[in-house]
């Protein structure tokens, strides 16, 4: 089983010939949140293929339900990287899938999300959703860490099955926490201006 | 169809490139500058109160790198044999390949012509390159005329048209600089050279079926084999493992001595062999071509005063650009032993790298400004900037093999 993932670890990174830099910080242990803009649906595969082993043990992505459970290959994918499938469309009505990642995740795990909620088209990001807001509200102390993905757009994108292997590059940032008194927006908008910082760096 | 198939080469082809005793002594040569340079390179690392810029000592041990990089791959890959040096310089265009897409911006609706550009063309290329000299049409062929049709078509089924023109072409020079002319240089592995009076020279690496038929019935009618070869070659056999005995059955005579005319081949005309290795060939090659990028740099830094392009590429003048010239003419007269050229071929095709390579440089110091970065290596932080290394090599690579092979194999006549 571990063999298998990091084998698909090794695909993904050569695949997408990632180049991984942490600016201002280091990989850990510790429970975080990674949140990055999104830009193909090799995003999750790739930052988790990105982070050391030991980090990526205890590193889920949250994914779609609808794409990573179609069919056998993508269903095991998801099994292996230990995703966490979010059914997009019940969201609402069920459950918060808030409170289904701080279930799934319990003291243990950290999360890669993207607040951006679909995959972006256009150059600019958009603006991130409140999951992101109610997650740090709800568990404060959690470290909430950007990642920039530059590149991976052109690798796979939307609508394409089959990838172009160039190069792309994987930027994490200082993580950065909910300011007491901050409200949604203010937070919201540091949050994303901190990965759009990472772009320029 | 199935004869097609039935005449590709068995995976024999794995088999041992052969390296003469000239090749291992340049090869050992070599081998000791580079251990001298690493050691020079340290020394200056641990006295930044040298007269010479840090900048420049950490472009120098940059390079020195790289050149230990290339080296210990070349050679492992000439140990491994014919195919891995194949699948060596296939890495190395794919790579490059990568860079410089990663560079152009592309849209949405290349996706599908850059796939079959790297998934297909691009290792297809290089199978061809591998099957050797009979494929020499097909290979030489293929990117220039299918894949220039081909990417334009895929692209403009995707329905767009923006800047439609401009888009395929980009693709296309990637290709053709990436992978088609540096394919070039494994493709010298598998001439079957002579020297400039029709003498046997060195030995092609992919023996087939068809070589051996000719050596053994002594017909003169293979298509590519020269006239001369109408005699069995007993310096020649098929099997690796008598080829050490060729340098012993056949003392190498001085290139000045050869009687001119048309080549004399008896019966024992294995004396007439002169020894040699492609692969030594090939070696001289890359060496001169990396060289003179130094030699340019370095006249360039001592005398430079014309900037030939300030726009394209500041550091780049006549005066680099000249004694470049004259300094790898002078090398590729020195080094002559290790190919077929006599000494004055040797300089003429110093010259030819020389310029080549210059041009090479120029061109993809062009692409790189109108891109806006400087190294290909800084584009995406940690990667070694394969493109930087190869720019010289992809434009002297196909003008060296075609001169090679029209020169210095049997179709020039």
């Amino acid at each position: 089983m571990k063999i298998t993932v990091s084998i698909l670890a090794g695909i993904a990174k050569l695949l997408s010939g990632a180049t991984v830099r942490w600016i201002e910080s280091q990989p850990d242990t510790c429970q975080r949140v990674y949140f990055a803009n999104h830009t193909s649906h090799l995003d999750a595969l790739v930052i988790w293929s990105s982070l050391p082993r030991a980090v990526r043990e205890v590193t889920r992505p949250v994914a779609a339900k609808d794409y990573w459970s179609a069919g056998p290959i993508r269903r095991y994918i998801a099994q292996n990287f230990n995703a966490i499938l979010i059914d997009r469309d019940e969201i609402k009505v069920h459950q918060s899938p808030v409170d289904l990642m701080i279930r799934e995740i319990g003291s243990r795990y950290s999360l890669i999300v993207f607040p951006e909620g679909t995959r972006n088209t256009e150059e600019e990001m958009q603006e991130f959703k409140s999951g992101l807001y109610y997650l740090a509200k709800k568990r404060p102390d959690l470290e909430l860490v950007p990642v920039y993905i530059d590149n991976l757009n052109r690798v796979l994108p939307r609508g394409e099955f089959l990838p172009v292997p160039l190069l792309s590059c994987i930027t994490i940032g200082p993580p950065l926490w909910l300011e007491p008194k901050e409200n949604k927006l203010l937070f919201l908008k540091r949050a994303r201006d901190a990965v759009q910082r990472l772009k320029e760096q | 169809m199935l004869a097609w198939f039935a005449n590709l080469p068995p995976l024999a082809q794995l088999q041992q490139i052969q390296l003469d005793a000239p090749t291992n002594i340049l090869l050992g040569v070599v081998l000791a500058l580079l251990g001298i340079a690493w050691f020079i390179g340290r020394i200056l690392k641990r006295q930044p109160e040298s007269a010479i810029s840090p900048a420049v000592v950490r472009t120098f041990n940059l390079r020195i790198g790289s050149w230990w990089m290339i080296y210990v791959i070349l050679i492992a890959g000439f140990k491994l044999g014919y195919l891995a040096t194949v699948v060596f310089f296939f890495l190395v265009s794919f790579w490059a390949l990568r860079e410089f897409i990663t560079m152009t911006p592309t849209r949405r609706g290349d996706h599908r012509a850059l796939f079959w550009t790297f998934i297909a063309f691009t290792p297809l290329h290089y199978y061809f390159v591998w099957l050797g000299r009979d494929y020499y049409g097909v290979y030489t062929v293929m990117i220039p005329v299918y894949a220039s049709l081909v990417i334009p078509a895929r692209v403009a089924f995707s329905g767009d048209p923006k800047r439609f023109l401009e888009r395929t072409a980009k693709i296309q020079a990637a290709l053709l600089i990436c992978v088609y002319a540096l394919s070039h240089a494994p493709a010298l592995l598998d001439l079957r050279l002579q020297d400039s009076t029709g003498r046997p020279w060195g030995r092609p690496t992919v023996q087939r079926e068809a070589d051996r038929l000719i050596f053994a019935q002594a017909q003169p009618s293979e298509p590519t084999g020269p006239p001369a070869k109408d005699s069995p070659k007993p310096a020649e056999p098929p099997k690796p493992a008598e080829q050490p005995k060729a340098p012993k059955l056949a003392p190498r005579p001085t290139p000045e001595v050869g009687p001119p005319g048309p080549p004399v081949v008896s019966a024992a005309g294995a004396e007439l062999v002169r020894t040699g290795s492609n692969a030594g060939l090939l070696f001289y090659f890359i060496l001169l071509v990396q060289l003179n990028d130094v030699f340019q740099y370095a006249w360039g830094i001592m005398l430079g005063k014309h900037v030939i392009a300030p726009q394209i590429n500041a550091s780049r003048t006549w005066e680099g650009f000249i004694g470049g010239c004259l300094s790898t003419m002078l090398l590729a007269t020195l080094l002559v032993w290790v190919t077929p050229f006599q000494t004055w071929q040797g300089a003429l095709m110093g010259l030819v790298i020389s310029v080549a390579g210059f041009a090479g440089g120029m061109t993809m110091s062009a692409i790189k400004r109108e891109r806006g970065v400087k190294d290909y290596g800084t584009l995406v932080q940690g990667h070694a900037g394969v493109l930087d290394r190869i720019d010289s090599l992809c434009f002297a690579a196909p003008v060296f093999f075609h001169l090679t092979r029209y020169f210095f194999t049997s179709i020039g006549g």
